[in-house]
């Protein structure tokens, strides 16, 4: 999982009153400004559009995957470990199925784990870790040391006893398994960070306001977490993404069910690489790259564009760069721009 | 009232006779997109040695900007994009602070410019004694100095601001916050800086403690010989401290003059009204005014003076022309001192093709 500490510490920048002079010019400013629509500036940003386009590309392939394969990824043929060709894309396996089809057809078993893992373990991790930074005390103390526990169990050991245990295994019950296994390290960020938030003034002043505390968590605390939720959400979908591969990949779960994983674990028994045989495992291990690489992207771009003070960094990173300014805390960066008409 | 002739107008002051820091057409922009807010433009500034120069004027006009870009401490999304600032050391060598490498800046902070932040409770970390605090900025410039040294130079400095140095091994939790306040001057002064920059050094602080510090630094100025640039909204509490006065607003300098000139015969609308927003301890009693409206928005200011939508003497050229700063248009003023109205300035009335408009009696008292 990858989250970034930096949002935490920066966070905590912005509490500081007036160090910095946070003057109301910036306020002032900041009005409706011109007809410019402001709405999707996120995809302003480079690294986050180049995420969301492979994301996409994945999420495209996990709807049609099934229907636009070419083959039943299951079905045998007298094409014996071919390698690539026009019948063949990715080639074929020792069984002469199609390596194509498989990665096709297995892209959406791991999309649905990886974000029905996401989503559960996000639920799981904001709820207990706001929950237990904002009430404190006891509370706090209880699911402070459930999330303890749940952080020291080794986790694959764990989820591979539990999908052994259970009867049937369909990509859903990894999901939850994973998702079961993975949600106390976002807990633990998030209760830190809701401790700090806390006992910052604006809350003290909406709890001075008389608002409900089911409204200064949902509109007070919960907008400043966007960016740790939505980055520890990135990284526990590409957490469990691998987490699903790793299982296939050793033959936990139900192999007749095809995602990439499973297409790996086939190649290691077969000895594809001993074979020489690079087609059976290089598409599916590119694909988990380029998976995680676009979670990661996301990530960055999140982390970039939801703190307000980086925003205008991150949107406007290449012209800073050409422009010369490398902007940092402590050092103004200087450049000669502006036109002297005065004395 | 006093219609002062248009000829014999000297367009620019005298610069200060020994200048220590020189702001010269400083500009700053907030944003790095296409379409940035320009929150400085050319401002220029001289603080003259062993001075103490206040900044006054409304939240949202630059004080504080300015204080930091000259400093270079501007957080992102600030960038400087144009002036000089220049230092002059004791023994007279001139560096552009704006030109440094982060080296050099990195050396040059403290030692020359100091500052004392608005929050000192945030100032001081919460963790450390307050004599390793001290030390610690000590040793950061100087290496060779021992820890002992540094800490008998720390308690030297906090018996200079009236701590008793005991004090040394409390933490900032044990002092009250007109001591902290103290303790960040002391540490401000603990390198000898010819330059102390205070953003609102006593705003937080009631006002027996407001007096009490402001006694100190004025009574520090005169043993150690360092400037000060104070930087408040309390015009009052700069009329007692600061020898020199500039009123900033939206991000212009608007009136630069003596302290006692500015209290007793503003030259700018703005200064005056600022003024008027406060009562007088003596003399009759008066209606309080106050100014009505808001500062401009920085993003869309127009060609005219920023000033003009509020402004009782605005007229046609206003909206036209932005002033510079110029010599008051009022025989018998300092000559150092200056202003930026178009009330003041027939010439540039003139250069745009309206008729000026004399000095009204309430900007050009004796």
């Amino acid at each position: 999982m990858t989250i970034d500490t930096s949002i935490v510490e920066e966070g905590q920048e912005l509490d500081k009153p007036s160090q910095a002079p946070m003057t109301g010019v910036i306020a002032a400013a900041r009005g409706p400004r011109r007809g410019k629509p402001r709405k999707f500036l996120f995809l302003r940003n480079s690294k986050a559009v180049a995420g969301m386009v492979i994301l996409g590309f994945f999420l495209l392939i996990a709807i049609i995957g099934p229907w636009i394969a070419p083959y039943d990824p299951s079905a045998r043929s007298d094409d014996i470990l071919q390698p690539p060709s026009w019948e063949h894309w990715f080639g074929t396996t020792h069984l002469g199925q199609d390596v194509f089809s498989q990665i096709l057809v297995g892209t959406r078993g791991v999309i649905v784990v990886g974000f029905v893992a996401g989503i559960l373990a996000t639920a799981i991790g904001v709820i207990v870790g706001v929950t237990a930074g904002y009430v404190g005390g006891l509370g706090d103390e209880t699911l402070s040391v459930l999330a303890n526990v749940f952080l020291v169990i080794p986790q694959l050991p764990l989820i591979i006893i539990i999908a052994g245990q259970l009867p049937t295994v369909g990509g859903v019950t990894v999901a939850v398994v994973i998702a079961i296994t993975g949600w106390a390290w976002g807990a633990r960020v998030l209760r830190a960070q809701t401790l700090s938030l806390r006992r910052r003034d604006f809350v003290e002043a909406a709890r001075a306001n008389g608002e409900r505390t089911w409204r200064i968590i949902t509109a007070e605390i919960l907008p400043n977490l966007t960016a740790i939720i939505a980055s520890g959400f990135v990284g526990t979908v590409a957490f469990a993404v691998l987490s699903l591969i790793t299982l296939s990949f050793i033959g936990i779960g139900n192999t007749g069910e095809w995602n990439w994983g499973t297409v790996l674990y086939q190649a290691q028994s077969q000895l594809a690489l001993q074979r020489g045989a690079w087609w059976w495992f290089v598409p599916a291990g590119l694909c988990i790259a380029l998976l995680g690489m676009s979670l990661t992207l996301i990530n960055f771009g999140i982390d970039e564009f939801v703190n307000p003070r980086l925003r205008s960094t991150g949107l406007n990173a290449k012209s800073l760069r050409k422009r010369g300014i490398r902007p940092r805390i402590g050092f103004t960066p200087v450049v000669r721009e502006a036109e002297e008409t005065r004395a | 009232m006093t219609i002062a002739s248009p000829i014999g107008h000297p367009q620019r002051l005298a610069p200060a006779s020994d200048p220590v820091l020189e702001i010269k057409n400083l500009s700053v922009d907030y944003g790095y997109d296409d379409d940035p807010v320009h929150v400085l433009r050319q401002v220029s500034l001289t603080l003259g040695r062993g001075e103490v120069l206040g900044l006054a004027g409304e939240s949202g006009c630059g004080k504080s900007t300015l204080a930091y870009a000259a400093t270079r401490l501007l957080p992102p999304p600030g960038l400087i994009t144009g002036g000089e600032v220049l230092f002059t050391d004791r023994s007279g060598v001139k560096t552009d602070l704006l030109r440094l490498n982060d080296t050099q800046l990195r050396a040059s902070r403290w030692q020359d410019m100091a500052i004392v932040f608005q929050g000192a409770m945030n100032s001081l970390n919460p963790v450390y004694r307050i004599g390793r605090q001290i030390a610690d900025g000590i040793r950061a410039h100087e290496p060779k100095t021992s820890q002992k040294e540094a800490l008998e130079r720390a308690a030297e400095l906090l018996d200079l601001v009236g701590i008793a140095p005991d004090r040394l091994r409390s933490y900032p939790h044990e002092l009250s916050g007109g001591m902290r306040q103290r303790v960040m001057i002391a540490m401000a002064l603990a390198l000898d800086p010819q330059v102390l920059i205070m953003d609102e050094p006593t705003t937080a602080l009631d006002v027996v403690m407001q007096r009490q510090i402001v006694e100190q630094i004025a009574e520090l100025r005169d043993r150690l010989g360092f400037s000060v640039i104070f930087i408040t909204h309390d015009v009052s509490l700069l009329i007692e401290i600061a020898d020199r006065i500039a009123i900033m607003y939206a991000g212009e300098i608007v009136e630069d003059a003596a302290a006692l000139d500015v209290y007793n015969k503003p030259r700018h609308p703005y200064s005056s009204a600022l003024l008027h927003s406060f009562p007088p301890l003596r003399g009759p009693r008066r209606e309080l005014i106050g100014i009505p409206g808001s500062p401009p928005d920085l993003s869309r200011l127009g060609a005219g003076c920023p000033f003009a939508d509020r402004c009782a003497f605005a007229f046609d050229a206003c909206s036209k022309v932005n002033p510079e700063l110029v010599f008051p248009n009022v025989p018998g003023d300092d000559p150092r001192r200056s202003v930026a109205c178009l009330r003041h300035d027939p010439a540039a009335v003139r250069a745009v093709g309206e008729e000026p408009m004399p000095v009204p009696a309430e900007l050009s008292l004796t």
